[in-house]
């Protein structure tokens, strides 16, 4: 069943145009790779979704689990199962994650007409999430990504994805600034979070993070298009020969 | 303080029927005609049946005030004030008359409800009068008892702190019964020719706390003005004495977090704490007075001085305050380190949002050797408002090995605030100390869209932050006032972003 259809979407960021028709759609279960080099408008397109401000959508529609998500203000999104994992996640200084955590989980609960987690309940959750990620307990007690590493951050967007159950899960250059041990660490709970109901949309430059996330499908894009999808291997020909058979196309 | 805790259970408990009748009416003629006048000063003195030293000190203060002009330093702006036009006692609430909690605006409802206070509490606030006929004594006795839960609760304290030696009662009672007391510190860390309001307060207070720990008792309670709620025509103009004497402690928790939504324009109140050797005294406030509306009309003028004198060696005082409320704010908690070894601290929250105006700080002197102090600030501007710190640090000659810590730290909300911070530093010997550091950042964009990516509203995201930026100070509050701060801070920068 397809869980997010974009259509045709048009999008500009103060007067110009940086997605010019994209159209993709993403099924439950389904892995999918976003790859295309710098200014194709992968990010903007992962934004978009998210519901960041800034951006203008001129054409086209997004539907999630058939509704139109662009009607839905970006808290509604996350309750119904958008996350986006951030390329650089911000420090929230003074705001203990596990806080941090609480306060969001319950939001998305509420939001969803759920009760919210008492603080007991709460905390016997995050720690065996936390523990089925390898993730240790002090992580939890300190300022939100403050002082992390690179690998800390983004293994705390994985705790996130894990805790929130998100249905959707799009991956924003997850592979920036991590060495390949913590690559292999968070890409490893990313695995763990995939399920048949659950799909992810990872986006990157590189082949290297499909070698630990193997995607379905691969999408290429270029100046605001998608101009070929594929295989997983479609992702190999890339790394041997590049984008730059795709500018023409695009 | 489970007390406190214990206090709005028993509240809630109360129906609201109850409540409608736990008031005490306005008698018209405890009112003093409007204006300012020696006549004023009399009929406020005799009022409180005061001794005839305390109708002098009165009058004093009023005579010097007259000579005085109003201070023009601090970055505020508000039309001149006609003192003529204001009542200076027993002043009645202008405002219109409510039934029934039906009739409250249902906005301020709503902020009683997230702030967790009873309507039974909102009730006698917002000032809902009983219905006619139905004063009856003995039904308002009962209603006074219910609407006086707290005042039993405080009864029962009484008794301990009677127990430990501790005075603590209204000082308008202390002048009666502890006149040796009240003269010998009342005036001596804020005198009667201090400035412009601390003058008029000595003239025309009203009524206040009275607080003296006697030697080497640790005082068994946090004291809070909470239980005494009702008292909420105190007035204007508040009177709070505090002694602690050689080696005791009292920790004193003023205002309530209950909205004191009061339509009187200018509050000019006056704290003076006094420390003997080896004494401490922690106070803290959390200031929620009403700051006008969206267009930045009404509001309370919040003109304060408030100064703990550390008289004793090895003597601490340490002043918290959240201040989120009042259109404007003038306030300069201060400690005179005048023991040797002697310990200021001041730690501080101001939220500014509409067109509030803020111009807040401490001043920290250095009299006695070793002096140590230390300021923690944190500044949050939004709206329109004007979020200013002005902080004094100086170090006496004599004032040998003085040191201070100041981080003053600012956040700005928006782009049509403003954060503003004003140091004096003066050392007057070379062994002084003095560290600053002051911070100005704006909330960011990419900081908010992450916590609303993970499900929370522009508004939560926004007090999440807020409270994150103020931990260090929220920290230094006692617990359950810390909660209820935090509670406060998000509530009163509703509406400051988008």
């Amino acid at each position: 069943m397809a869980l997010l259809e974009v259509k045709d979407l048009q999008v500009r960021v103060e007067e110009r145009e940086i997605l010019h028709g994209l159209t993709l759609t993403v099924n439950e279960g389904e892995i999918h790779a976003i790859m295309g080099p710098n200014g194709s408008g992968k990010s903007t397109l992962s934004h978009v979704i998210a519901g960041k401000p800034g951006y203008e959508v001129t054409g086209g529609q997004i539907l999630f689990k058939g509704e139109d998500l662009l009607e839905m203000k970006p808290e509604e999104r996350a309750a119904k199962g958008v996350f986006l994992a951030f390329q650089y996640p911000v420090e929230i200084p003074g705001v203990a994650t596990m806080t941090f955590l609480r306060t969001a989980l319950n939001a998305q609960r509420k939001a969803r007409g759920e009760s919210e987690y008492s603080t007991p309940d709460f905390l016997k959750k995050v720690r065996e999430v936390s523990k089925s990620l390898n993730i240790p307990q002090d992580m939890l007690k300190r300022g939100v990504n403050v002082g992390f590493s690179g690998g800390e951050k983004k293994r705390n967007e994985v705790l996130q994805m894990a805790l929130f159950e998100p249905s959707l899960c799009i991956l924003d250059e997850m592979d920036s600034g991590l060495d390949i041990d913590a690559l292999r660490i968070a890409a490893d709970g990313v695995n763990a979070l995939h399920s048949p109901k659950r799909a992810m949309v990872v986006i990157t430059h590189y082949q290297r993070l499909l070698n630990y996330i193997v995607p379905d499908v691969v999408h290429v894009m270029s100046k605001g298009r998608v101009v070929k999808s594929g295989g997983k291997e479609l992702a190999l020909e890339l790394e041997a020969s590049g984008y730059a058979q795709f500018e023409d196309a695009a | 303080m489970p007390a406190v805790q214990e206090t709005v259970e028993r509240v809630k408990r109360i129906d609201v029927d109850q409540y409608r009748y736990g008031f005490e009416t306005q008698i018209e003629s405890d009112k003093a005609p409007k204006g300012l006048s020696e006549d004023t000063v009399r009929f406020i003195s005799e009022k409180k049946n005061e001794p005839a030293w305390m109708l002098q000190w009165r009058l004093e203060a009023y005579r010097r005030w007259l000579t005085m002009t109003e201070p023009t330093w601090a970055r505020v702006d508000y039309p001149k004030i006609d003192f003529q036009d204001l009542y200076y006692y027993s002043a009645p609430k202008p405002k219109k008359t409510i039934n029934s909690l039906d009739e409250i605006d249902p906005e301020i409802l709503k902020t009683y409800e997230k702030l967790g206070i009873p309507l039974r509490e909102v009730a006698m606030l917002e000032g809902v009068e009983p219905k006619p006929g139905e004063q009856d004594p003995a039904r308002r006795k009962i209603a006074v008892d219910a609407v006086f839960d707290s005042v039993s609760v405080a009864t029962t304290f009484q008794a301990e702190l009677k127990r430990a030696g501790v005075i603590f009662m209204p000082i308008s009672e202390a002048i009666r019964e502890h006149p040796e007391l009240v003269q010998k510190y009342l005036g001596s860390v804020v005198p009667t020719s201090d400035n412009f309001y601390a003058t008029l307060n000595s003239a025309v207070f009203s009524d206040g706390s009275f607080v003296y720990v006697p030697p080497g008792v640790r005082c068994p309670m946090e004291l809070s003005t909470y239980f005494r709620i009702n008292e909420r025509n105190t007035g204007q103009f508040e009177r709070t004495l505090i002694i602690a004497d050689k080696g005791s402690y009292v920790s004193y928790l003023e205002g309530c977090t209950a909205p004191q939504r009061d339509e009187n324009q200018l509050h000019a109140a006056v704290v003076e704490l006094v420390t003997h050797d080896d004494a401490e005294i922690k106070y803290s406030t959390v200031q929620n007075w009403y700051p006008g509306n969206s267009e930045g009309k009404g509001g309370i003028y919040n003109f304060v001085t408030k100064r703990g004198d550390c008289r004793g060696n090895n003597s601490k005082i340490s002043w918290t305050q959240v201040e989120t409320g009042s259109a404007i704010t003038w306030k300069y908690p201060s400690c005179i380190l005048r023991g040797d070894n002697s310990r200021g601290e001041f730690y501080s929250i101001a939220i500014s949002n509409g067109y509030q105006q803020v111009d807040s700080g401490t001043k920290m002197i250095h009299l006695g050797k070793n002096t140590s102090s230390r300021i923690i600030s944190k500044g949050i501007a939004a709206g329109k408002s004007q979020n200013t710190y002005r902080g004094l640090v100086t170090a006496h000659r004599k004032a040998t090995g003085a040191r201070n810590f100041t981080a003053c730290d600012s956040l700005l909300i928006g782009d049509k605030c403003g954060a503003h911070t004003v140091p004096y530093i003066e050392a007057k010997n070379s062994s002084a100390t003095f560290e600053h550091e002051a911070t100005t950042s704006k909330i960011s964009e990419d900081v908010l869209f992450y916590c609303i990516q993970r499900g929370l509203s522009q508004e939560e995201a926004v007090g999440l932050v807020v409270n994150g930026f103020v931990k260090d100070v929220l920290q230094q509050l006692p617990m359950e006032f810390a909660v209820e701060a935090q509670k406060l801070i998000s509530i009163s920068l509703e509406g400051s972003v988008g």
